[in-house]
């Protein structure tokens, strides 16, 4: 049935190390990956705890669909509360180490406690046991990348990990796989180093065998990889341009946030676009993007490979960033760039690159960045304070700041804790863009206004991963809807955050949805765990998890009132572009969010959707 | 006709579905580690590279096997590892120049690509076409083709 059946549970605090079977009634209810890790969570955390305490725990979570040949089968899941936030924090990786693992014959690892000193995880199939990690402290993803697979003489581990960041309690740090993979968002590396957790390294040779029916798995996944090869967004547009595909697209319907959202137009978007990276430089004569590169099991490939011009300010006499490496999506292209103001592609790769090494969420970087150039800008903040000019626009400011933030020096300590606190800290809270205190990514929320309602309803606070309805509201996909209207958009959001669970839950990735509904996945579901999954099941354990998720939240304290967005979004309108004059119209679409959603005036699921969903 | 593997490394994404391919046909499982085809990522310069064994004539390994466990499937051309003959004396991974052939723990044998009896999994499963499986005396013609359509229709390059 495509699962290992076995559980790692590891107690930090005592040192061991233990095996035991997955909740097979939890997993037909919550699928895997996203919903299975977050039952397990909030079954066993109180929502209440200090995310840095060693009472709260983090899991990595991989799907019934996680290493095997369906296409984009490699993804797992890292799960726990959120230090940032204080919400559930639930954030997805691709690369190779969820299917790595689940090779071992492991479906789960819990990190329960804290270690007294630094250790990582070692699994080898059935071996997993905890190891000294001292000689890892204090180096980056890379190094504890490469270190790990000398000292263990096989090139062929896979690691995921923190770098300085998650140790030095830089509230978004992320957990960082293969090089460039991440778990980048709501600060899931940063419980991880609270833990002096600093990697877990796998080997799995076991590999996932115990399909259902093979034959019928085989079938199904070569006909979902044909609609994916067909189809011209997952076919064609991301793995020739990658997400970056977006940068123009963006700007043009107005949505795309410039300098802090006081602009939702960038001059300078086609500075730092997928076409920008595919142009050779005037420098150089070479192209920033080498090439596409697949996660496991993917066969859309739209991760990017870039190379600096080695001339550059940011690298010059720095070999060590001269060599291919994880180049820009669309999110960190924006959020480095559009978001203060920058359009130096080459910067741009270069800090990149840097969140990357060390394990940071290059979006609240970016925007938290944006709000402090914004204080500079407005004479709250000042050149001594900050240690370099910050206008809008510096790419030395930007390079500079994501030095110091990555090794928690000087002012970048306090770009380390977020847009939220920082902004609150100089007086001025309403200058952080965010909701429940996660930044926004890349959509502005007044000129798509079902993404608006999507980032204030978000379980883990402004995300656009939870709901994405650009797919609908500039795409068209599955259908066309106008992103400057907000009526249907409650319902809208409510079927993308459902749809979207379902899909995290799968082992896959979120990309496929480009491509496939509930309904492609059904058969391939069906097929690897032998139990019958209707497109209406797979919708209502979506809706469950979103539910779960919620309850969490609500139970952490949150209230309606955070389903909010900042007052920017509700009474600043876009200047200029297709959405001239629009705000977002969040106080019309969120009481039909609750009603489409079953719950109260507090946004807390009623009795019998509580019932419906058998929560 | 006699058909080989033919790999054309620009093309792979390191996407992986080969190697489980390859273990799914030999044993039934997704496991990369028992795959016959290997996908390099060479991090540094961006390049995943697809490599496996390309069914040479004079065979290194059938040659050196004591036993004669390495026999050539006649219809495919492949060398092929008879597991109820083989020792596991590993002399074959010692005498192939290009480490294709590699021991097994589990079984105390060795494996190699066999080209799957005539129909390879891993070339069916390429998303890319950077593994394809085609006459063994024309692997360069796709090449030589791209260069004639450069020499003829691309008028820059006159």
């Amino acid at each position: 049935m495509s699962w290992a059946g076995k559980i790692l549970r590891v107690d930090l605090t005592a040192g061991t190390v233990k095996s035991e079977p997955l909740n097979k009634e939890w997993a037909r209810n919550y699928l895997g990956s996203r919903g299975l890790g977050s039952k397990y969570l909030v079954e066993e955390v109180d929502a209440k705890v200090d995310p840095l305490s060693p009472a709260n725990k983090i899991i990595w979570a991989t799907g019934p669909l996680t290493g095997t040949m369906a296409s984009t089968g490699g993804r797992y899941t890292v799960i726990t509360k959120s230090p940032l936030t204080g919400t559930i924090a639930c954030s997805n990786s691709g690369g190779y180490w969820g299917a790595e693992f689940k090779m071992a014959g492991w479906d789960m690892v819990i990190f329960e406690g804290k270690s007294a000193k630094p250790v990582y995880l070692y699994v080898n199939d059935d071996v997993a046991e905890l190891r000294d990690a001292s000689h890892l402290w204090g180096k980056s993803v890379w190094e504890t990348e490469e270190t790990l697979k000398k000292s263990l003489q096989d090139p062929l581990t896979r690691v995921s990990s923190i770098g300085k960041a998650g140790e030095n309690g830089i509230l978004y740090a992320a957990v960082v796989n293969d090089l460039h993979r991440a778990a980048g968002r709501s600060g899931v590396g940063t419980v991880m180093g609270s833990k002096n957790l600093k990697a877990i390294a796998v080997r799995g040779t076991k590999g996932v065998g115990n399909i259902h029916n093979p034959k019928a798995f085989m079938k199904a996944t070569t006909e979902k990889k044909k609609i994916l090869a067909e189809n011209g967004v997952t076919g064609q547009g991301l793995p020739a341009y990658g997400t970056q595909v977006l940068m123009n697209v963006i700007n043009e319907v107005g949505g795309l946030p410039t300098r802090n959202h006081r602009d939702n137009q960038f001059e300078g978007a086609k500075d730092i676009s997928a076409e920008a990276m595919a142009t050779p430089r005037a420098t150089d004569g070479k192209k920033q993007l080498v090439t596409n590169q697949a996660c496991f099991g993917c066969t859309i490939a739209c991760g990017r490979i870039s190379k600096m011009d080695q001339g550059h300010f940011t690298v010059a006499n720095k070999p060590q960033y001269w060599g291919a490496s994880g180049g820009l999506e669309y999110e960190a292209a924006w959020a480095l760039g559009a978001a203060n103001g920058v359009n130096d592609l080459e910067t741009l790769q270069y800090a990149t690159m840097l969140c990357n090494e060390e394990g940071i969420d290059p979006i609240t970087f970016g925007t938290t960045v944006g709000a402090v150039m914004e204080l500079y800008d407005m004479g709250v903040l000042t050149k001594e304070q900050v240690g370099i000019e910050a206008k809008f626009g510096s790419a030395h400011a930007l390079a500079f700041l994501v030095e110091e933030t990555v090794n928690g020096r000087g002012f970048g300590k306090e770009i380390g804790q977020g847009s939220k606190r920082l902004t609150a800290k100089y007086g001025h809270p309403e200058l952080s863009m965010s909701s429940k205190g996660l930044e926004f990514p890349a959509y502005d929320g007044r000129a798509i206004q079902g993404i608006g309602l999507a980032y204030a309803t978000s379980n883990r606070g402004g995300c656009h991963l939870r709901g994405y309805t650009i797919a609908s509201e500039v795409l068209g996909i599955p259908v066309k809807t106008d992103p400057l209207e907000h009526e249907g958009k409650p319902e809208l959001v409510k079927a993308f955050q459902d749809a979207t669970a379902a899909f995290d839950s799968s082992g896959l990735c979120i990309f496929t949805t480009f491509a496939w509904g509930l309904a492609d996945l059904a058969p391939q579901m069906q097929a690897a765990i032998g139990e019958e999954y209707t497109t209406e099941e797979l919708e209502k354990i979506g809706e469950r998890i979103w539910n779960m998720e919620r309850e969490f939240n609500n139970r952490a304290g949150f209230t309606a009132k955070d389903d909010s967005l900042p007052p920017r979004l509700l009474k600043e309108a876009c200047k200029t572009g297709p959405a001239t004059g629009k705000v977002n119209m969040l106080a019309e679409m969120m009481p039909k969010y609750y009603a489409a959603r079953g719950w109260d005036k507090e946004g807390h699921p009623t009795a019998a959707t509580r019932k419906r969903l058998s929560l | 006709m006699q058909k080989t593997l033919h790999i054309n490394a620009d093309k792979c994404t390191g996407c992986m579905q080969c190697e489980m391919a390859c273990s799914f046909e030999n044993y039934g499982t997704f496991a990369t580690a028992k795959s016959r085809i290997k996908v390099f990522d060479f991090h540094h310069t961006g390049k995943k590279v697809p490599y496996t064994c390309t069914q040479c004539d004079e065979a290194w390994c059938l040659h050196a096997c004591p036993v004669e466990a390495i026999t050539v499937d006649k219809a495919t051309g492949a060398k092929v590892v008879n597991e109820a003959t083989c020792v596991g004396c590993k002399v074959c991974t010692i005498a192939c120049p290009f480490g294709t052939i590699n021991y097994v723990e589990e079984t105390g044998k060795v494996q190699k690509c066999d080209l799957c009896g005539g129909d390879p999994a891993c070339a069916s499963a390429c998303p890319t076409g950077a593994i394809t499986f085609i006459d063994s005396n024309w692997t360069g013609l796709g090449k030589m083709e791209q260069w004639a359509d450069k020499l003829a229709n691309q008028p820059s390059a006159g």
